[in-house]
């Protein structure tokens, strides 16, 4: 397995110059100028260019990608241009809120999803059956910022349950992480809906059933079984986009993680923070995919690492 | 765990219409999307108004949009527009991207990852990187790249669509063809010498169909509303296009105001993936009754 | 097992105390805000947000009296002009400290001035100050300092400009030259934005990135009742929905972005809710440019028939009344505004008469681009209908605002450019202010904000010998040059103005200070040395 990590180590630098360097060469593309963001209004044309200059924005697109990457092995991310702050500053100040907010968001998909996705294979094609399909469908297709602002208005304005957004204790939290539940979890539900239904319509469960085993026993010995390898995919995935942010979520319940920090920069073109939170994020996916492609062997010992 | 038997399925098409036919929940579902189609084509000849029509009589003095009334069944938008024709007219768009992007995506993903996931090997795991690298991308500033250098239009968007979504499916489908080729039958359907491609297609691709399934219904909302986020990025319909999933963004601060801006095209975009999830049920139930059980 | 889990986290909510996490002490002023502040070092910040926290953390030579547009000396105690109207003398208030206990003298303002003149601190405002004798040779990196600013004796500092500028006085008010001690600049280098050391009414207590800043009152202010708050706290990340939720809820003091505007209507119709709003003007207009550059646009008449096809009327109705129909370039407040100027009046009919005899019978295509935060996409499609009446096939591109004035700054690219969320809001109330950077012919070229490529010599010259005239006895005549160069540019016709927006504040009961301070035109969303509680 060490071996295997190394692997995935190497692989993983490979997968993180590849992107830095997409970045750096869309940033380079897109038709605005930071130079002149930070300008403002009134600023005259030397300034622009006086601005630029400082910046090392007037150099070539490969002499600027040298020396960026010649920064961050140094261990610099450099200086957001608008704020003149540094990057890692800004990531870190971020990282707490973004971490708590994955961990409660992936917990509430899996809480909402995972439930609902047995109960409605176990009773399948009933009235049960249908309306938490019909939930499903309605979580994964409410827009998230009405959702927030619903959640919000009526238990934390109206009912004052909770507080009205904002980051700082375990309170805080629920409403951000039940509308990341609620959009999340109608997946989880289907998912682990249909990989029960393939177990439980296979010959095996029902001699298990004509022998007299209890069928929950039968249901948590087999049926999850099968439906945790997607399911752990999943969260996996969820685990590194979460980490790159949710921006929705995080303005409507002004929730300080990185989404709100990549929007802004992305508005104003602010490089040094945008390939930050790139670099941040592709981390955190690599991350998310490594941990998942270790649990299989785990999970299902037939499978053998790569 | 217990083994699928390999059993030659072949195909009998009488029989499983048939089958499809007695599935009423699934023929309901169907009836919706034949709607919803018909919807788009002939919206210029359904719809009471002009969608890009602002009626000074659709406002308020204040600049109220109105709810429900008798002249707009569906009230009106915040700039005076009929609600009702803008919805007709934005289901061309959005079952455009819901189906036509969504789709591609899911062959792109299902076949790229189911491929990677059997062979495993050196291919694989570059691909699976490929597949990291890609989910990794800003797909935002993408979409402002693009939106200064192309042309807008629907297909881009529906390009873009394709291009950053395919990597979910292809992920999931991966993991999943890692268990699959782990099993006993097909060591055993190797040993007697059935072809990789059939037994990529005959055998394997029926187990992930439960996964495609999901993946193309619930995708659809997902994708309609990743639509509007391109749209408002600027790479995609210009306005005043409506398209449910546009109308569902610029409305959505003002959910509290008028509710029904949000509400309809959301229904709408509830109803089209809930009939098309109930369609691709009946179609799996009606070829694979095997999936079925009693 | 799953059972479990459930109960448990059922228990942990209904347990856990239903509290309204305030963040602030009950004696602080609390304003929200959406977008997190981005600096506080004078010689860079430039939003309209930080632009009023900096003012009350820093001070300039002049400045004005709360509520009002009118230029009063701050740090300066007096001031006089040279007969040549070139030559500036202040004499700087004695007693003044920064908040780490050295007084301020007038070395600190030479230093702060050289700071924003210097390429290397990538001031923006770097342009106001080109005018001061040696300038240039400084920024070129020809000169080790700015040969125009000396420092007499430590309480007096003289500045010499190439050519007279009956605004100088205002760019001495401005943040840009606000004074700043050197021993902390170069201690905190790149991070004075954070940690920023002032002279003014309050220094800074605490900053959390991405949540809150924290400001508490100087003790050392050299105005005795001022500030009148002990703290203020700011929060950041705030949608504005629901900033409003929470001043309902008696959390936040201030909305810093103003009403949302999706709560307007309903703000305004609650009787409890519409007493706590303050209405007043901003030094603003919004306005569409129209690229003289570009064809069909080369003729005056085609763009005088865009002027009469808004319904000007109609596109504040749909932002709720929030502002006035513009007639002219400068806003109602500017000094100079000329109230006797209608501008052109809608007339569709006539409109489509002018664009025939300028030989477009049948119209014509062309792209107006404006900026993707609402509500200015709806009034760009408001706009796009109007055009479409007289037979203009305007297609709409709405993107980011950086890609926008991207493409207002390229010659050549856009053709008309709906200017609403990125412009004009005046840096000074001067009449100069809308002419120079946006409608000269020195600004027109490359990354300017001349998003028009107007240039027209005539008024050019009008606008200099205007801002020769310095002395206060020639105020009027000044204005009077101003007025008449504004009907020059209208009559060419360069912008179609739509609207000067309306500025709705809202403060809650336990606030002091009078209405005036919540829409003072030069402190967006209040003034922080002012407000207090009750």
């Amino acid at each position: 397995m060490a071996s295997y990590l190394f692997v995935r180590l190497g692989q993983a630098v490979l997968v993180l110059l590849g992107i830095v360097f997409l970045t750096f060469f869309l940033a380079f593309i897109v038709p605005a100028d930071p130079a002149r963001m930070i300008a403002g209004q009134s600023a005259t044309v030397e300034t622009v260019q006086r601005i630029r200059h400082e910046l090392g924005l007037d150099q070539p697109l490969g002499a600027q990608f040298w020396r960026y990457l010649r920064q961050v092995a140094r261990g610099d991310l450099g200086r957001s241009y608008a704020q003149k702050v540094e990057v890692a500053a800004l990531l870190r100040s971020r990282f707490p809120a973004t971490v708590q907010l994955m961990a409660a968001g992936i917990l509430c998909e899996l809480l909402i999803g995972l439930p609902a996705g047995i109960l409605a294979a176990v009773r399948r094609d009933t009235w049960l059956d249908r309306s938490v399909m019909v939930g499903a469908f309605l979580g994964v297709s409410a827009p998230q910022f009405a959702v927030g602002l619903l959640l919000l208005y009526l238990v934390a304005f109206r009912f004052a349950l909770l507080p009205l957004g904002g980051y700082g204790s375990l309170a805080h939290v629920i409403l951000p992480a039940l509308t990341l539940g609620i959009a999340g979890g109608g997946w989880y539900a289907r998912v682990m809906r249909s990989a029960m239904v393939e177990v439980l319509s296979q010959d095996f469960v029902r001699t298990a059933r004509a022998k007299g085993l209890p069928p929950a026993q039968v249901v948590s010995r087999h049926a999850l079984k099968n439906a945790v390898l997607p399911i752990v995919t999943m969260v996996g995935l969820d685990f590194g986009t979460f980490m790159g942010g949710v921006v929705v979520v995080e303005s409507v319940f002004g929730w300080p993680g990185i989404g709100q920090l990549a929007w802004q920069a992305i508005q104003i073109v602010d490089i040094p923070v945008i390939l930050g939170v790139v670099i941040f994020s592709a981390i955190a996916i690599v991350t998310g995919n490594v941990l998942a492609d270790l649990a299989y062997p785990w999970l299902d010992p037939k499978i053998r690492y790569q | 765990m217990a083994d699928v038997a390999v059993t030659p399925r072949r195909r009998r098409p009488p029989q499983a219409w048939d089958r499809l036919k007695r599935n009423r929940v699934a023929i309901a579902g169907l009836v919706v999307v034949a709607m919803i189609a018909l919807v788009a084509v002939f919206a210029p000849w359904l719809a009471p108004y002009d969608p890009a029509e602002q009626f000074p009589e659709g406002l308020s003095q204040e600049g109220r949009p109105f709810g429900p009334t008798a002249r707009y069944w569906l009230g009106t938008d915040l700039l005076g527009r009929d609600l009702f024709s803008r919805l007709l007219y934005g289901a061309r768009v959005s079952l455009l991207i819901g189906v036509v992007a969504n789709g591609a995506a899911l062959t792109i993903g299902a076949a790229l990852g189911g491929v990677a996931g059997y062979f495993k090997g050196w291919a694989g795991a570059v691909f699976m990187r490929f597949t990291d690298m890609m989910m990794a991308f800003p797909a935002l500033l993408l979409a402002i790249a693009l939106s200064a250098i192309l042309r807008p239009s629907l297909w881009i968007v529906a390009l873009v669509i394709a291009l950053v979504n395919w990597v979910w499916i292809a992920r999931v489908v991966y993991s999943q063809m890692l268990a699959l080729s782990a099993r006993e039958f097909v060591e055993a359907a190797r040993a007697i010498g059935v072809p990789t491609g059939r037994l990529l297609v005959r055998h394997l691709l029926p187990h992930v169909i439960p996964t495609l399934l999901v993946w193309g219904t619930l995708g659809i909302s997902t994708t309609v509303l990743f639509e509007a986020a391109l749209s408002f990025l600027g790479v995609g319909v210009r306005p005043p296009t409506p398209s449910w999933g546009g109308i569902i963004n610029e409305s959505q601060s003002y959910f509290l105001e008028a509710p029904w801006l949000v509400a309809a095209p959301g229904v709408a975009v509830l109803l089209t993936s809930l009939a098309f999830n109930l369609v691709g049920d009946g179609l799996r139930d009606a070829l694979d009754p095997q999936m079925r059980g009693r | 097992m799953m059972r479990r889990a459930c109960v448990m986290l059922l228990a942990v909510v209904l347990l856990l105390p239903a509290m309204a996490l305030s963040q602030g002490a009950k004696g602080a002023v609390v304003i929200a805000f959406k977008d997190d502040i981005s600096t506080l070092d004078p010689a860079i910040g430039y939003d309209w947000q930080n632009w009023s926290i900096i003012k009350s953390l820093f001070d300039g030579l002049m400045d004005y009296e709360p509520g009002t547009t009118t230029l009063v000396p701050h740090l300066a105690e007096s001031y006089t002009i040279s007969s040549d109207g070139r030559t500036y003398t202040f004499k700087i208030r004695r007693g003044v400290k920064f908040t780490n206990g050295r007084e301020v003298t007038a070395a600190d303002f030479k230093y702060s001035l050289e700071r924003t003149l210097h390429p290397k601190t990538q001031s923006p405002g770097a342009g106001f100050f080109g005018g001061i004798r040696g300038a240039k040779a400084f920024q070129d990196g020809k000169t080790k300092e700015v040969t125009g600013i000396t420092a007499v004796d430590p309480q007096t500092l003289r500045i010499t400009l190439d050519e007279a500028n009956a605004a100088f006085l205002h760019t001495m008010a401005i943040n840009f030259s606000h004074v700043v001690p050197r021993e902390e600049v170069e201690k905190a280098g790149a991070d004075f934005g954070h940690k920023p050391v002032g002279s003014g009414a309050f220094r800074l207590k605490e900053w959390v990135l991405g949540q809150r800043l924290v400001l508490e009152r100087n003790p050392d202010y050299f105005l005795k009742d001022r500030p009148r708050a002990a703290e203020i706290v700011i929060q950041v990340g705030v949608e504005p929905s629901v900033a409003l939720l929470r001043f309902q809820r008696g959390e936040v003091d201030i909305l810093g972005d103003g009403i949302p505007p999706a709560r307007f209507v309903q703000v305004m119709a609650d009787a409890n809710l519409k007493g706590l709003v303050v209405t007043g003007e901003q030094l603003q207009t919004g306005y569409v440019t129209i690229n003289t550059q570009v064809k069909p646009f080369t003729d005056v008449r085609v763009r005088r028939a865009l002027n009469m096809a808004i319904d000007k009327t109609k596109i504040v109705r749909i932002i709720n009344n929030r502002a006035s129909p513009a007639s002219q370039v400068l806003p109602p407040r500017m000094p100079g505004y000329d109230r006797a100027y209608k501008g052109y009046a809608y007339d569709p009919a006539a409109a489509r008469r002018l664009l025939a005899e300028a030989g477009y019978r049948n119209g014509f295509s062309t792209v107006l681009y404006a900026n993707n935060t609402d509500p200015n996409p709806r009034i760009a499609q408001a706009i796009q209908a109007d055009l479409r009446k007289i037979g203009v096939r305007a297609d709409l591109k709405t993107l980011a605002q950086s890609t926008v004035i991207e493409a207002g700054g390229t010659r050549g690219r856009a053709p008309l450019i709906w200017s609403g969320g990125m412009a004009w809001i005046a840096d000074y109330p001067d009449p100069n202010n809308f002419y120079w950077p946006i409608l000269s012919c020195a600004a027109r070229g490359p990354g300017s904000w001349n998003w028009a490529w107007y240039c027209n010599q005539k008024a050019e010259q009008m606008a200099k010998a205007a801002d020769a005239m310095v002395r206060a006895d020639q105020a009027a005549a000044r204005a009077e040059r101003f007025q008449a160069m504004y009907r020059l540019v209208m009559a060419d016709a360069p912008w179609i103005p739509i609207f000067n927006e309306r500025r709705f504040t809202m403060r809650s009961a336990r606030l002091s200070g009078s209405a005036a301070i919540f829409v003072d035109p030069i402190h967006i969303p209040v003034h922080y040395d002012e407000v207090g509680l009750k």
